[in-house]
């Protein structure tokens, strides 16, 4: 399966299980959405369970909270991440709040999937990495997968958390993974190890990264599109480095990272969003007071630029291959 | 150089012919302190006089409604015309003696504020019909979307005082353990969803649980209210478009008190159309009526309860009434509103209008009145004393124990919040806390 039709499946097979279960969003019913993610499901569950919603972000998301306080477990869509702020205020003060400030009487039980980040040519409106806005936010759990088995495990994770809960989905990657080079043909998920979906239910727990590769040199903390990026760069350089992946941002497995940079000493961090306050910040303050004692060289970011996403500099924005590989040697270097 | 250019003060001769300069209309009240107030620009119509469509009228045949303004008491205390809910002796008293603890409890819970037991309190002194009227026309498992001047509803639903008390002084008793600002009450037993400080995100989740009870086949409708000034917040017109589409069975409430604290209705755009004309543009019902006529409020209620129940979609009301006090506490409306606005308000005031109603009826005396009042005063203040016995605002003692900070952020409690827990714990034990 590739990346959308794992997410399809993780819907598929969660609307099956549990008839609370509801997905929305703009074009998501009758036409499957803009990415297809969701086609067939309306055909399959009707159009009470499945169904388009007016363009407006702000009541897509208020209307799933009070879906969530009568008992229902929306899956709303927002049809890009560059489209979540018009619904900030209800995400950030009314569903990330609602179990805290109502003592648990109401909660909000949704899942906010969203494909997000760049390397599209979506320009300023279609590129954006907006997860440290929701990692800043008291109440919400973000979650990026970076393939096809994880997108699945974690979506059906996400959809059975009693938590509202923001579900990144890296757009470059939902057909192949990417490997920074994109003047090479694309490529397909067919025959990649994470490629191997299950038809049914399966899990992947929150709060848990996944070790890509073990090494010794360095850990390379990173989620996403950047998964790809960054084993390819590996690969590449023949360095020896721990490729750590996320896969959820909050809660975040900082047990997995404390142990990495601890064997290896060394720690880069690498994500596409804009870099001022961005969660590279809080992953670099996280190694530092906690493996200080263990570092040999100062800790790295590679991440885009504080500029929005240029559209003809696309390349040029994107943290490649050679941006990478540069950090890399800079931290090898002492 | 820049590459941005100013607009304006250089635009080119040709931009600049011989045009009368525009002027921008910045909207202004009537009345400023020192003012007279004299509201005869209002068009009241008679009691009585306003058609009553049947439930399942399409919304554009009725738009006359979302204009006029639908009266059922007279100022003889009669209740007359279409809308007339007929109700009987009993409930009426209900009513009445409702609004009357919203009084009693609104006057009681100020003075604690101002006695230093609290940071903060809001009345709904002048529009406890809103409310209390709505409250009763409703099913008890109807859930209802507040805003922040609707305790009547709790009142009306008789949920215990000393809860809601408890949460206005965030003492030990407060089931939402003294995380949210007093009046900002939750009940879910009662139909009563969490009170949110950010204005209208209420709206779009009223509709969301109108259109999960639609989607299920359940009867249970929902209720939503917020202020008029409020109206002018985008999760509003969000709200107003899924409930259209939707047909979501809502009944989306505008309280229009005429003041959104210092703004009058004006800057949410009431020199330009009413408040129930909103409805129109969505092709929902609209309906403009007395707010301070209790039996208006119940009829309109009843009449958009049935029409959302038998799938005939939402309704709008706009509750034409004045808020007779300040904003809340923190407020001083002497500031910024004409000083006799309050007595010449031409819709009077709606406990008084209701009792002279009973009293007309031969159901109802002055006596029985003062009795009740003097009663429901007497009530509120037990329930207060009790209420105080588990602490007040600030005092320290009462509170909840710290670590419960740190509950109810997730389901279960991450690492990085334990670790804030505990070190919170630490700073509290070397304080000798
Ligand atoms: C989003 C948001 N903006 C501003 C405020 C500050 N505020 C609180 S009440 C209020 C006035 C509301 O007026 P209205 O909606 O007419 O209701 P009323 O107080 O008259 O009942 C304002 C501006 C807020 N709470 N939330």
């Amino acid at each position: 399966m590739n990346m959308i039709q794992a997410i399809n499946s993780a819907m598929d097979v969660m609307m099956d299980r549990d008839s609370t279960v509801v997905v929305m969003g703009e074009d998501v019913g009758f036409f499957g959405g803009v990415f297809r993610a969701t086609a067939g499901l309306q055909k399959k569950y009707g159009k009470n369970r499945v169904f388009d919603t007016p363009i407006t972000e702000c009541g897509i998301i208020g209307v799933a909270v009070g879906m969530g306080a009568y008992g229902l477990r929306p899956v709303p869509e927002i049809q890009f991440a560059d489209y979540i702020y018009p619904a900030l205020d209800q995400l950030v003060s009314e569903a990330a709040r609602l179990r805290y400030r109502s003592a648990g009487e109401f909660i909000a039980p949704m899942t906010v999937r969203s494909p997000f980040g760049g390397g599209i040519f979506g320009g300023q409106t279609h590129s954006q990495s907006p997860e440290g806005i929701f990692t800043h936010v008291s109440g919400i759990k973000t979650v990026i997968p970076s393939t096809p088995y994880d997108a699945k495990g974690l979506l059906i994770a996400a959809i059975e958390d009693n938590d509202p809960t923001i579900f990144f989905e890296p757009k470059r990657i939902y057909n192949g993974p990417f490997d920074g080079h994109y003047d090479t043909p694309a490529r397909n998920w067919g025959g990649h190890r994470d490629a191997q979906v299950p038809s049914g239910y399966y899990k992947v727990e929150l709060g848990k990264a996944r070790t890509v590769r073990a090494g010794e040199a360095l850990t390379i903390l990173c989620y996403g599109t950047m998964v790809h990026v960054v084993e390819e760069t590996v690969t590449m350089t023949g360095v020896d480095a721990e490729i750590i992946d996320l896969r959820t941002l909050v809660p975040l497995d900082i047990e997995a990272i404390e142990a990495s940079v601890k064997k290896t000493g060394r720690c880069l961090i690498v994500h596409e969003a804009t870099r001022t306050s961005g969660f590279g910040a809080e992953l670099l303050a996280l190694v530092q007071e906690r493996c200080f004692y263990h570092l040999e060289a100062p800790i790295e970011r590679v991440t885009g630029f504080d500029t929005p996403y240029p559209h003809s500099l696309e390349w040029a924005y994107f943290p490649g291959p050679v941006r990478i590989r540069e950090a890399i040697n800079k931290i090898l270097k002492d | 150089m820049s590459d941005s250019k100013q607009i304006g003060a250089e635009s080119s001769p040709e931009a600049r012919r011989n045009l009368p300069p525009l002027s921008l209309h910045v909207p202004e009240p009537k009345f400023r302190p020192g003012d007279t107030a004299d509201f005869a620009h209002f068009e009241i119509p008679p009691a009585g006089s306003t058609p009553r469509p049947d439930e399942a009228a399409a919304a554009g045949d009725m738009r006359d409604l979302a204009y006029g303004l639908v009266r059922v008491l007279d100022d003889e205390g009669q209740a007359v015309g279409p809308w007339d809910p007929k109700l009987p002796a009993e409930t009426l008293l209900k009513i009445l003696r409702a609004m009357a603890l919203t009084r009693a409890f609104d006057e009681r819970m100020f003075r604690a504020q101002r006695q230093g037991k609290t940071s903060f309190y809001m009345k709904s002194t002048g529009e406890e019909a809103v409310s209390v009227g709505a409250a009763l026309a409703l099913q008890r498992d109807d859930m209802c979307f507040p805003s922040y001047r609707q305790q009547g509803i709790l009142l009306a639903r008789d949920w215990p005082m000393i809860d809601m008390m408890n949460q206005i002084y965030s003492n030990k008793g407060d089931r939402l353990k003294g995380r949210q600002l007093p009046i900002m009450y939750s009940a879910r037993e009662a139909g009563f969803f969490s009170i949110s400080g950010n204005l209208t995100t209420q709206y779009p989740q009223a509709v969301g649980w109108a259109m999960a009870s639609a989607a299920r086949g359940d009867t249970r409708i929902a209720a939503t209210w917020c202020g008029e000034g409020s109206t002018a917040e985008g999760d509003f017109h969000s709200a107003c478009t899924f409930a259209s589409v939707y047909r979501a069975p809502v009944i989306m409430n505008v309280v229009n008190n005429q003041w959104a604290i210092s703004s009058f209705s004006g800057f949410a755009g009431a020199e330009a159309t009413t408040f129930a004309a909103r409805a129109v543009g969505y092709g929902i019902a609209g309906l403009r009526i007395d707010g301070n006529d209790a039996l208006a409020v119940y009829a309109a209620t009843r009449w958009a309860a049935d029409r959302a129940r038998s799938n005939g979609g939402p309704t709008l009301i706009e509750h034409f009434t004045y808020r007779a006090e300040g904003h809340s506490t923190s407020d001083d409306p002497g500031q910024y509103r004409s000083a006799d606005e309050g007595s010449h308000w031409p819709l009077g005031d709606p406990i008084a209008r209701l009792k002279t109603h009973c009293i007309a009826l031969g159901i109802w005396d002055e006596e029985r009145h003062a009795a009740m009042d003097v009663e429901l005063a007497t009530q509120v203040r037990d329930a207060a004393r009790e209420a105080e016995k588990n602490g007040i605002l600030g005092h320290g003692l009462h509170h909840h124990r710290m670590e419960t900070m740190f509950e109810q952020v997730f389901e279960d409690m991450p690492w990085h919040l334990e670790e804030q827990r505990d070190q919170m714990l630490r700073e509290a034990k070397a304080a000798g806390l």
